[in-house]
């Protein structure tokens, strides 16, 4: 089973090296099913390795450097059933966004198919990783490759554009994240998850380890689009191929969370107080679904709506997270993996409108594309998914983590609800407009990008939709269902959230071996006030659609008149200017520092 | 003497970030990243550097009773210089392709995305 470990890494990559060296004599078809094949084998390797990581942590030295008396300098991978699940979920998104590409994808040549087959690799093995610098390396190659993905289409104006402002952003916080394991190996002398959390153990925190938590933490939290560093998040999604978008919203973004979570969970959880951490990510996590939520309704580009709608529901995970606990952590486990089909899916088939009509401006799509094909049924299923509607995935993470964040502040049940309301009211909104060509056409500002006309992504119009598009679509959206409908997933996410706050639990496995019970494992599946407020949350998303398609008379529109000009405001600030979002970027670095210091 | 490269290291971190806050031409952007990135390895090195330690090379004629640096930042710092090298190439290439497509590198006029 160890041996699974590295497999489920190197795998991709020497495919993907194959595909490079035999581009010239592989026909499109070959390709295509070899990285198929290829993302499915590494996800029944990751879902066999997080089956196996439920009877204890798999911890695989590499080339046999063990410890020796409490140092190494080998690398270690340690394989728990939260981090191999990620490394699943990854694989099973990549083999869906290559079926949806499967032939059609026109200026794919093999360097995306081998450029996606490192993402994949470089998420599996970021997910594993059980030493700073390995998932710093491993963080890296991710974002090269996300740069390269999201840059692909080098024939437009926009993803050059998109591409860099998201590599020089994300490559800063990087750097950031290296300072800070910088500062731990100055003071500590270890990279080690566990060898550095042995060695901090409960010191006073000081300002040198606040300082290195801070500076480590940012860079994950620039990944995770945390506002005010989430800037990068809506032109990268608005430019890059559909198949990457799905990577992108699904499990990249979630990926910064994760390493958060552990970093926390196993290295400063003995040293920082739980009641600073929860606070600080808590209202780090209110203003991102806040934030999210407002610029999602008022988007009318299809892509970069669904972006904000990441960017909102990033935030309710945080706050998920930030409950510090067994039952937050198992419900943010559960939403991410519901989020991740419904939303992928929604991505999918926003690309088959891009492909038929050449255009993602909501204005521009109204009443295109008629309800007689699946597609437009599709849409709006799984808006209502994402409004958090039972029994689909999304309306079960999303009563977990309300449940488990409503237990220390009550209110934040309220700000799921309207969340999940106003991003689900928002994709209805468009889906209702383009599909059954309700409403009038929204007039637009000067401060936003309209996506009127776009390149196809295909070598023509394409007539119909494909079946291989069909398929992908329906897989991630009844992924979405399963999540949900199934009741062993949701446990096993309570199980795998009960092993990652195990701190003592993963310091002693990976040092000495020794296998601890784990303590109390959240037992979660649907409530009769999780149902309840899910449907209140549904019931209110398709009253904001209604409500965005209606014409309101006049006496109702003056009340929110003043609201305008800080909307307006806001789309402002979205600038699109580098040098914009770098500053940002540092305002929220001193934001956590003075955060975690107080 | 150590503080002062820590204090250097860090200086160029935020000059390199100020730079990219300032800059009106795309190349210097990514310039001032990999000054950013510099300060990295100032600060890295320093944190293994040991007065009157050689480098950390070991053969079976060498005496192993001497100090070395701690080679293990050094291969940090390594590994991060290869990292920058590629995406300081890839931002490059995205600035040449920026140029022919929207006719200039200046951040201040680049207008396709916003809101």
């Amino acid at each position: 089973m160890r041996a699974l470990v590295p497999l489920s890494f190197v795998l991709p990559v020497l495919v993907g090296c194959v595909v490079l060296a035999f581009r010239r004599w592989l026909p499109r078809m070959v390709t295509d099913l070899l990285c198929v094949a290829t993302a499915a084998t590494v996800a029944g390797c990751t879902g066999l390795l997080a089956h196996a990581a439920g009877g204890g942590r798999i911890v695989e030295w590499m080339g046999g450097f063990t410890p020796h008396r409490g140092y190494s300098v080998g690398i270690v991978l340690v394989v728990d059933p939260l981090g191999a699940g990620a490394a699943c979920l990854a694989a099973v998104l990549t083999g869906c966004a290559l079926l949806y590409g499967w032939r059609y994808l026109s200026d794919a040549g093999e360097h995306y198919h081998v450029l996606m087959l490192l993402f994949l690799a470089a998420m599996v093995a970021f997910a594993s990783a059980g030493d700073l610098f390995t998932l710093f390396v491993f963080f890296e190659l991710m974002g090269a490759v996300a740069y390269a993905l999201t840059g692909m289409r080098i024939e437009e104006p926009e993803s050059v554009q998109g591409g860099l402002t998201f590599g020089v952003v994300n490559s800063l916080g990087a750097y950031l994240t290296l300072m800070g394991i910088g500062v731990l190996y100055a003071r500590y002398g270890q990279l080690g998850l566990a060898q550095l959390g042995a060695a901090i153990g409960a010191a006073k925190p000081d300002p040198a380890l606040v300082a290195a938590f801070c500076l480590v933490c940012c860079g994950f939290l620039v990944k995770a689009a945390v506002v005010p560093m989430h800037f990068w998040l809506a032109d990268a999604h608005a430019v890059a191929p559909t198949p990457v978008c799905v990577l992108f919203s699904g499990v990249m973004v979630e990926l910064g969370l994760y390493a958060v979570t552990r970093i926390y969970w196993v290295v400063f959880a003995t040293a920082l107080p739980v009641a600073t951490i929860g606070r600080t990510l808590l209202v780090f996590g209110v203003l991102t679904a806040l934030l999210g939520a407002v610029m999602c309704v008022s988007q009318r580009h299809l892509k970069r709506l669904l972006a904000y709608s990441t960017v909102a529901h990033l935030g309710l995970f945080l706050v998920g997270v930030s409950t510090l606990n067994a039952d937050g952590l198992a419900g943010t486990a559960v939403y991410v993996l519901g989020h991740s089909g419904v939303k992928a899916a929604l991505f999918l088939l926003a690309g088959i409108l891009l492909n038929r009509y050449r255009s993602v401006d909501e204005a521009y799509l109204h009443g295109r594309a008629g309800l007689r094909s699946p597609v437009g049924w599709l849409y709006l299923l799984a808006g209502l998914a994402l409004a958090g509607v039972p029994p689909f995935g999304p309306g079960l993470g999303k009563a977990l983590t309300e449940e488990a964040a409503g237990a220390g502040h009550p209110w934040l049940v309220w700000l799921f609800v309207a969340v999940s309301a106003l991003t689900g009211g928002a994709v209805l909104r468009t889906g209702l407009r383009i599909f059954a060509g309700l409403g009038e056409p929204p007039g637009g500002g000067d401060e936003e990008t309209t996506g009127r006309s776009e390149e196809s992504e295909t070598t023509g119009p394409v007539r119909g939709t494909p079946v291989t598009m069909l398929v992908a679509t329906c897989l991630l959206l009844g992924g979405g269902l399963l999540v949900g409908a199934l009741p062993g997933l949701a446990r096993a996410c309570g199980r795998a959230a009960a092993a990652a706050i195990d701190t003592l639990g993963y310091r002693d496995e990976v040092l000495h071996g020794t296998l601890r019970p784990l303590a109390e494992v959240p037992d979660s599946y649907w409530s009769a006030s999780g149902v309840l407020l899910g449907l209140l949350s549904a019931a209110l998303a398709v009253g904001v659609a209604l409500l965005a398609l209606a014409r309101l008379p006049e006496r109702l529109r003056r009340p929110l008149r003043p609201l305008e000009p800080v909307l307006v405001g806001l789309h402002r600030l979205h600038s699109g200017h580098v040098g914009d979002y770098v500053a940002w970027l540092f305002l929220g670095t001193a934001a956590l520092a003075a955060l975690v210091a107080w | 003497m150590q503080v002062f490269a820590y204090a250097v290291g860090g200086w160029l971190v935020l000059v390199g970030a100020a730079g990219i806050v300032r800059s009106h031409h795309l190349v210097h952007t990514v310039v001032s990243l990999s000054v950013a990135q510099a300060g990295t390895y100032v600060f890295l090195l320093a944190v293994g550097f040991q007065w009157n330690a050689v480098a950390p090379v070991f053969s079976t004629s060498a005496d192993t009773h001497r100090a070395v640096v701690d080679p293990v930042v050094q291969a940090l710092t390594l590994t991060d210089i290869v990292v920058s090298a590629t995406v300081t190439a890839l931002l490059l290439a995205l600035a040449v392709q920026i140029q022919k497509r929207h006719g200039t590198v200046d951040p201040d006029e680049l207008r396709a995305l916003k809101g």
